[in-house]
């Protein structure tokens, strides 16, 4: 349904662009282009931050490391802080141009959610629940599999879905470093006073964001049926 | 076996030792039940059985093992373990629940899964219906009941029950504990029993400890504890009513006079009048044909009645009955609810086995106190 709406509002949008001006933007090949910049700089962005962010907040997790935990979650929360134009700006000024750095940026910024979603949903284990795990004798990284991470997922997938949508809202400001994405529509309409154009890139991105949450909330009934 | 020898445990940063010198042994087959008020270490002792918690200073034997030379996770695989009902793991099946120290030993899906309705079946749990239920879907009796299974799964010669019947109403803690006793019969495992709930104590144990801030105050069986106890907290622990309470601990089948004469229906009164005089007893038991009884004739009312009636003519339905596994705390309170002097015992099969007067509980009493 948000595939069929995204193409339909492209279709629309390409089909009437109001003006000379947003009509050279506004082709099929370039808003292509534009998608797959886009999707790329989240799935690639979110996959990184999840692989990170996933064993980090599974470490910070195990007793002996809860203090370490504590720290860290509080350097990541202070990290959040900063806004995320500026995470793109002060990324720019170490890595330069292009989307690597965009990639870098939303990694970073995607990192808390997960983080911190993942520790929460371990620590959420009911406390008799892990003691009897221990106290039948079952090893670390089966109670750690079979149960702390089934218990955790609603949690952790929940962060997740909240770096996601966040991300490919944050996206569109990876246009100011050259990497693309429907903030190059966004930008563009502004600068040079197009409605049409300004609109496109927002609802594209709307789109985008919605068509993900719905996606990984598909994978987690899936995964939540077959735990 | 468990055997602890002058273990101490001092939780980091406390001055007071949660455990302090403590020595005792839990011989084989028997149910160990630590009792004491929250905080004197009970729960403690328990866990550093299975090394959930490392003593500071003393060893724990189990079996004739120093547990600290011994692979926690093998330990603890070979200890049941039954907490409180939040221990079952939410997101699994009862079957799954049950089958979790099976599966850590690598044992075989097809005996883990034929074990599982063995287990059920133990606690009486139709596998059929509950096999694939989630912990949720049960009441609470019957996750306790899960519990028990769970812990029971790889027939670990050694239990640890941590307030296992805690989180259910009192009806059906009462179920439980009766069921378990019945099993333990059975299986005569060695049995660590920790409760705060010194009448649970006096029912499960063959043994108590009564536990205070740390150390063992008296090690004792049941009776001894309430008609011997060792200080004013014990006393105070046990309450005033001690003298009812040991009640519990003798089963009305066990102490019933069986020696007692029972009449047919069909007895001419004559003949039950005979009956009667040669025993001090205010009725007379009524029995068909297969032993089991009927009703009951009163003295009284026999004495007065003259002629060639038959005693089914002046029978009195039977009302106050017990089981031969009630204890004489059931029996008396059944005597009290119906108003009687007496109460008739009857076997798993209905059948007649003995009878209690009140006078005959009063000088079992009397005997038992010194």
């Amino acid at each position: 349904m948000f595939v069929t709406c995204g193409g339909a509002a492209a279709v629309y949008f390409v089909e009437n662009p109001g003006s000379a001006m947003a009509a050279r933007v506004l082709t099929y090949n370039h808003l292509a282009v534009l998608t797959a910049q886009h999707v790329g700089m989240v799935v690639i962005s979110s996959l990184l931050a999840a692989t990170t962010a996933l064993p980090l907040g599974i470490l910070i997790s195990r007793p002996r490391l809860r203090l370490l935990g504590t720290i860290l979650e509080n350097i990541v929360n202070i990290g959040q802080t900063i806004p995320s134009i500026a995470v793109i700006a002060l990324s720019f000024t170490v890595l330069g141009l292009g989307f690597n750095t965009a990639l870098f940026a939303l990694w970073l910024y995607s990192l808390l959610p997960i983080l911190r979603n993942t520790y929460a949903g371990i620590m959420s284990v009911p406390p008799g629940v892990r003691e009897a795990a221990v106290g039948m004798g079952m090893r670390p990284w089966r109670i750690l599999f079979k149960v702390e991470l089934p218990l955790a997922f609603p949690i952790i997938m929940a962060g997740i879905r909240t770096a996601v949508v966040v991300n490919v809202g944050t996206a569109t400001l990876a246009t100011f470093i050259g990497a693309g994405g429907f903030g190059h529509l966004i930008v563009t309409g502004i600068m040079v006073r197009r409605l049409q154009l300004l609109l496109s890139g927002c609802i594209l991105s709307a789109l985008l964001a919605m068509l993900c949450d719905h996606l990984l909330g598909m994978v987690e009934e899936k995964v939540k049926a077959s735990i | 076996m468990i055997k602890l020898e002058g273990v101490t445990k001092i939780f980091p940063r406390q001055k007071v030792p949660a455990v302090k010198n403590l020595s005792m042994e839990v011989a084989e087959g028997e149910i160990c039940v630590l009792v004491g008020p929250s905080g004197c270490g009970k729960t403690t002792t328990m866990k550093m059985i299975n090394r959930l918690i490392e003593p500071t200073e003393g060893k724990i034997y189990v079996n004739g093992r120093d547990v600290a030379e011994v692979d926690p996770i093998k330990l603890r695989q070979n200890i049941g373990y039954v907490i409180q009902e939040i221990g079952l793991f939410p997101h699994m099946t009862i079957a799954e629940n049950i089958a979790t120290v099976p599966r850590e030993k690598g044992w075989p899906e097809d005996k883990i899964q034929e074990r599982v309705d063995v287990l059920l079946e133990l606690v009486g749990l139709d596998p059929e219906v509950y096999r694939n239920r989630k912990p949720a879907d049960l009441s609470g009796g019957q996750r306790q009941r899960v519990g028990v299974a769970r812990a029971l799964a790889a027939d670990p010669p050694i239990l640890l029950m941590d307030e296992p019947f805690g989180a259910v109403d009192p009806i059906t803690r009462a179920h439980l504990q009766n069921e378990f006793l019945s099993l333990q019969k059975k299986m005569k495992k060695t049995i660590m029993f920790v409760t705060h709930d010194i009448d649970e104590a006096i029912k499960m144990g063959d043994k108590i400890a009564v536990m205070r801030a740390g150390e063992l105050v008296q090690y004792d069986t049941p009776d001894r504890i309430l008609s011997a106890p060792a200080d004013d907290f014990v006393v105070a622990l046990v309450g005033h009513n001690r003298a009812l309470k040991r009640l519990n601990l003798v089963k009305a089948g066990d102490v019933a006079r069986k020696d007692v004469p029972v009449a047919k229906g069909t007895c001419s009164l004559e003949e039950a009048k005979k009956l009667l005089q040669a025993d001090n007893l205010p009725v007379i038991v009524i029995v068909d044909g297969l032993n089991r009884p009927r009703g009951v004739a009163y003295k009284e009312e026999l004495l007065r009645r003259n002629g060639q009636a038959h005693l089914q003519e002046i029978m009195t339905p039977l009302e106050s009955v017990a089981d031969e596994d009630a204890t004489l705390y059931d029996a008396l309170s059944t005597m009290l609810n119906y108003g009687e002097r007496y109460v008739v015992v009857m076997n798993h099969n209905k059948e007649f086995q003995g009878i209690i007067t009140f006078g005959y509980l009063l000088e079992l009493m009397k005997e038992n106190g010194s």
